[in-house]
C-alpha cells in the first residue's frame, strides 16, 4: 500500500468531473507522489483506466467498494 | 515510467446552442484536455452564443420531440417515468421551454452534472483553445467583445488547418 500524500473527494460528481479535478490535483503535487481519488461515478473505472493509459501517470489501485464507491491509488510520474 | 508519447489533439466543431446540445463539445473538451490533449473547439453558427459571456442556453422541447422529459424531484420511481409530451402543448404553451430549461437544470444539478458554465471554465483553465467562426459572426451580428476574451476568431480554412493535425474530429 502507497503513502498517500494528498486525498481528493469527488463523491457526487458525474463525468467528466473526476479526470478534471485529478487533473487539477497532480498539478499541484511533486513528481513521485501519490493522490488517493474518491468517485461515485459509476463510470470511472473505465474513464480512470483510459485517463492514466492517455497521461502516462500510474494508476497503482482501482478498487470497487460497492455502492457505487470508487477509489483509485495514482502516482505522478512526470 | 516511459514519458506518454507526442501530445495528441482534438479537433470540435460546436454548432448547437440549445442547453442540452452544450454539454458534448464542452464534456468532450475538458475530459480530453484532463489527459493533456491539445484541444481547440470552433463555435459556428448557433454554437456561437456558447461563447458569449454570458450563457443563456435554453432546451428547445419543441424541436426534439424524443426528449424524455423527467421530473427532477420526488420518490426515484417516479423520477424515472417518462412523461409524454404532445408537440402541440410543447409549441403552444407559453413558459413551457422556460419551465423544461429550469426542469433539465434541476436534474442535472441533482445527478452530479456540472453547469455549462463550469465545464467551460474548466476547458479555459486548461488552455482548450475557443475560436469563433468569424463568418457566422458577422451574420449574425456578433462582436468579440461579447464573447470571454479567452475567445479567439478564425474561419473555415484556419481551423481545418488545424483539424488536419488533430487524432479526433468532431462535428456536433
Amino acid at each position: 500500500m502507497a503513502n498517500i500524500d494528498t486525498t481528493l473527494d469527488c463523491s457526487g460528481m458525474l463525468c467528466p468531473m473526476p479526470v478534471v479535478k485529478t487533473r487539477k490535483a497532480l498539478k499541484g503535487m511533486e513528481v513521485g507522489q501519490v493522490l488517493q481519488m474518491i468517485s461515485t461515478d459509476p463510470g470511472a473505472m473505465p474513464d480512470m483506466e483510459a485517463w492514466a493509459k492517455q497521461t502516462g501517470h500510474e494508476l497503482i489501485e482501482s478498487n470497487d467498494n460497492g455502492d457505487n464507491v470508487f477509489t483509485f491509488t495514482i502516482k505522478k510520474t512526470h | 515510467m516511459a514519458e506518454p508519447k507526442k501530445q495528441k489533439r482534438l479537433a470540435l466543431v460546436a454548432t448547437k446552442g440549445t442547453l442540452d446540445w452544450a454539454y458534448p463539445p464542452f464534456i468532450l473538451a475538458s475530459a480530453a484536455a484532463a489527459m493533456d490533449w491539445e484541444v481547440g473547439i470552433f463555435f459556428t453558427f448557433y454554437g456561437l452564443p456558447l461563447l458569449n459571456k454570458e450563457i443563456k442556453a435554453t432546451i428547445s422541447p419543441g424541436s426534439n420531440p424524443a426528449m424524455p422529459m423527467k421530473m427532477p424531484f420526488g420518490p426515484e420511481k417516479f423520477q424515472n417515468i417518462d412523461w409524454p409530451m404532445p408537440n402541440i402543448l410543447m409549441n403552444n404553451m407559453p413558459g413551457f421551454e422556460g419551465m423544461a430549461t429550469g426542469m433539465m437544470k434541476k436534474m442535472f444539478k441533482n445527478k452530479g452534472v456540472a453547469s455549462i458554465e463550469e465545464l467551460r471554465e474548466a476547458c479555459v483553465d486548461m488552455d482548450v483553445q475557443m475560436i469563433g467562426c468569424q463568418m457566422t459572426m458577422d451574420v449574425f451580428g456578433f462582436s468579440k467583445e461579447d464573447f470571454i476574451e479567452e475567445a479567439e476568431v478564425a474561419g473555415a480554412a484556419a481551423f481545418l488547418a488545424y483539424a488536419a493535425d488533430a487524432d479526433v474530429s468532431m462535428f456536433i
